[in-house]
């Protein structure tokens, strides 16, 4: 059996996403799970690793829409349909590579080793979120793992990446950074800025795309009338891959290699993973008033999940007993963050006013005295 | 010590910073080759290269943010934007990016980060080269602003900038590039943000304002000195975080308050000024606080000396709260 797998295998011609350009589609494995083309040698581990992530991701976004539902945290937004275009670029960057994302990247800053808890209580806004609950949920940002802060402006990110990719040249570094956004993104002036300026300086940056193809309920036909948004990259001096966003081995690959390509100094890479938010925008959004649910079905087949999970079962490397076991354990780790930190009291109301400076300035030091003492302010 | 122009100021300030800090980089339009248009950074790519001294693509947003990108990731960037008129492409990054890094990321990701540009009027450059736009940044919280009117505090004021963690908008008042020489001291000094400077000590009137204000104002208090009315000038310098306290002690002593500014007068800075000797210092005042201000109307081109304070504007206001009674 696995020696007529080795022998398919062999058959399968290797395809390098390069060539396959920014109006093709950059596959490795089908919807059904079955390989298109040959799947180069990963690290290991890594393909089992994946599955594990997604299935993780899509628990804990379930768990933590059920608390915005509760009304127990204000806001959550899901990546649901997008864990393989999320977490196969995500896995393709080292550890001390940085990362500026967007708002469905969360599921990276986990890979990366994001605390749970701190996942949990930035969505809590509470005294144990590191953040100190001055953003909205959503808005993770892990210093010691290079997951830049993120902000609810749309490609302000982008630009960032690009001047972080040139400070890495500045200091001779060999770091790689990864730029993030949404497909609504690539309409604004900073994604044409951070594109422009990274192509000139040739800019150890990645930008990666996912294109879930709605921006809340604008659809992708109408924020560009490009054949592709990958072949927005040509514009700018540097390749565009487009890849099946619901492939995450495919999304690893192709990620893997601008990344590769990155770090040997041969300048930045723009992917576009072709995917689908099966959900709403976030919790505040219901997606059936504006586009026909006969789409998000087509989609629900396509699930990346369903398609990696068949690909590792056809491979032997999976099965539903370890599937049950991992889910409940993933259940108790989740239910065992928010336990931990649901409970803390909110921040302290001395953080309201640190950190906007270096050091507390006068005028602060007024205000906050004002409201400690009950006077006029 | 040397005598400079404030131009030649900041021009060595940026020499001193960059020999001192290799983390030091420069970003803008012409600033390279060409020294920049006003030549604030003459002979820096000379002796820099490409890589410290960018002359980049022509766009405010994508200079300033990777700027923001530069100084997170640990550089010290000083980004030019040519005329302070052109930096809205660029606003976003300022007020939600650089200004909220530090707090949104809870102390994790401070963005150093020094925005140079000229200000206010002076060049007959009609309403796209010279506005005061300082109101702007003076709302958002996490910003420094700093608009120095001597080549001394331009000198030392950038350098103590440039050498500390928080966003500064550098505002260079460009009627007073060339306006005259000072000495400066060689080599690194710092002139202390935050704290205003006494520019001339009275005790009838206190008359408070910044940058090409400045030589105005004090031309105004020479004229009322020979009416016989001694007036405390005290350039801001810094003008987030301002120097409340310089100013209250004055107003305490004179009961007298005159605010100076080149910007439009709706919502000015002079307005936040008054607002606070109102609520701090109002057993002192002895006269009404005047405001002179540009008017609340775009900048024109032909009627700029109509439209900026002048001496006689400034003195007609001194006269007023001085006569008060």
């Amino acid at each position: 059996m696995a020696k007529a797998a080795g022998k398919a295998a062999a058959r399968l011609a290797t395809v390098d996403p390069y060539e396959v350009g920014p109006t093709g589609l950059f596959r490795l494995v089908d919807p059904d799970g079955r390989e298109v083309a040959a799947v180069p040698p990963l690290p290991d581990g890594l393909a089992v690793r994946f599955l594990e992530a997604m299935l993780f991701q899509r628990a804990l976004d379930q768990r933590m829409l059920n608390l915005q539902r509760q009304g127990r945290i204000g806001f959550y937004g899901t990546a649901k349909g997008q864990e393989g275009s999320t977490l196969g670029t995500g896995a393709a960057f080292e550890a001390d590579d940085w990362v500026f994302p967007a708002l469905r990247e969360g599921a990276v800053a986990l890979w990366r080793g994001m605390p749970l808890e701190a996942y949990v209580a930035q969505c809590f806004g509470n005294a144990k979120d590191p953040t100190h609950g001055r953003q909205m949920p959503c808005h993770y940002s892990d210093g010691p793992r290079h997951y830049v802060s993120l902000s609810s402006p749309i490609a302000t990110q982008v630009t960032q990446a690009a001047g972080a990719a040139r400070a890495v040249q500045v200091l001779g570094r060999k770091q790689v950074v990864a730029g993030y956004c949404g497909d609504g993104a690539t309409s604004e002036g900073e994604f044409h800025a951070g594109l422009n300026f990274a192509g000139v300086w040739k800019a150890p940056v990645v930008f990666v795309c996912q294109n879930n193809q709605w921006a809340i309920s604008v659809p992708v036909q109408k924020q560009t009338a490009s054949e592709t948004l990958a072949v927005k990259a040509v514009a700018y001096g540097m390749p565009g891959l487009r890849v099946d966003g619901n492939d995450v081995l495919a999304c690893y690959v192709a990620t893997k290699a601008a990344v590769d390509r990155a770090r040997r100094g041969e300048g930045p890479t723009f992917v576009e993973c072709l995917t689908y938010r099966l959900g709403g925008h976030s919790s505040s959004d219901d997606p059936t008033k504006y586009r026909d649910e006969s789409e998000a079905k087509v989609w629900e087949a396509r699930d990346p999940l369903l398609r990696h999970r068949a690909w590792l079962v056809g491979k032997g490397m999976w099965d539903d007993a370890r599937e049950e076991a991992f889910l409940a354990a993933a259940g108790k780790r989740i239910t065992d963050a928010i336990a931990a930190v649901e409970a803390a009291p909110p921040p302290a109301t001395d953080t309201l006013f640190s950190d906007v400076y270096a050091t507390l300035p006068p005028h602060l030091v007024d205000q906050k005295d004002r409201l400690a003492r009950g006077e006029p302010v | 010590m040397p005598e400079m122009t404030m131009l030649q100021a900041v021009n060595d300030a940026l020499h001193v910073a960059m020999a001192k800090d290799d983390r030091v980089v420069l970003l803008g339009e012409d600033i390279g080759k060409k020294g920049g248009v006003f030549g604030a950074t003459a002979g820096l790519w000379d002796k820099y290269g490409d890589l410290r001294v960018m002359d980049t693509p022509l766009s405010e947003n994508g200079i300033l943010g990777t700027a923001v990108g530069m100084g997170l990731y640990g550089l010290r960037p000083v980004p030019e934007i040519q005329f302070l008129d052109f930096i809205y492409p660029g606003f976003d990054q300022i007020v939600s990016e650089m200004a909220k890094f530090r707090y949104r990321s809870g102390g994790e990701y401070p963005c150093p980060c020094v925005v140079r540009s000229p200000s206010g009027g002076g060049i007959k450059g009609g309403h796209y080269h010279s506005q005061s736009a300082e109101s702007y940044f003076i709302h958002t919280p996490g910003l420094r602003v700093v608009m120095p009117s001597t080549p001394r505090d331009a000198k030392g004021m950038l350098l103590a900038s440039i050498f500390q963690d928080d966003p500064v908008i550098f505002l260079e008042p460009k009627a007073l590039y060339r306006h005259g020489k000072q000495e400066v001291e060689s080599g690194y000094f710092e002139v202390e943000l935050g704290k205003a400077r006494v520019v001339r000590a009275g005790d009838g009137v206190t008359v408070v304002t910044w940058g090409a204000m400045v030589p105005v104002c004090e031309a105004a208090a020479e004229k009322a000195a020979e009416k016989g009315v001694s007036v405390e000038l005290l350039d801001l310098r810094s003008l987030l975080p301002w120097d409340a306290d310089a100013v209250l002690a004055s107003v305490r002593k004179t009961g007298r308050l005159v605010l100076v500014q080149e910007a439009p007068r709706t919502l000015g800075f002079a307005s936040e000024i008054a607002a606070t000797a109102a609520e701090k210092a109002i057993d002192s005042l002895r006269a009404p606080v005047a405001r002179v201000s540009g008017f609340d109307t775009p900048f024109p081109y032909t009627l700029e000396h109509v439209y900026k304070p002048d001496a006689q504007r400034v003195l007609n206001a001194i006269e007023f709260v001085a006569k008060y009674d």
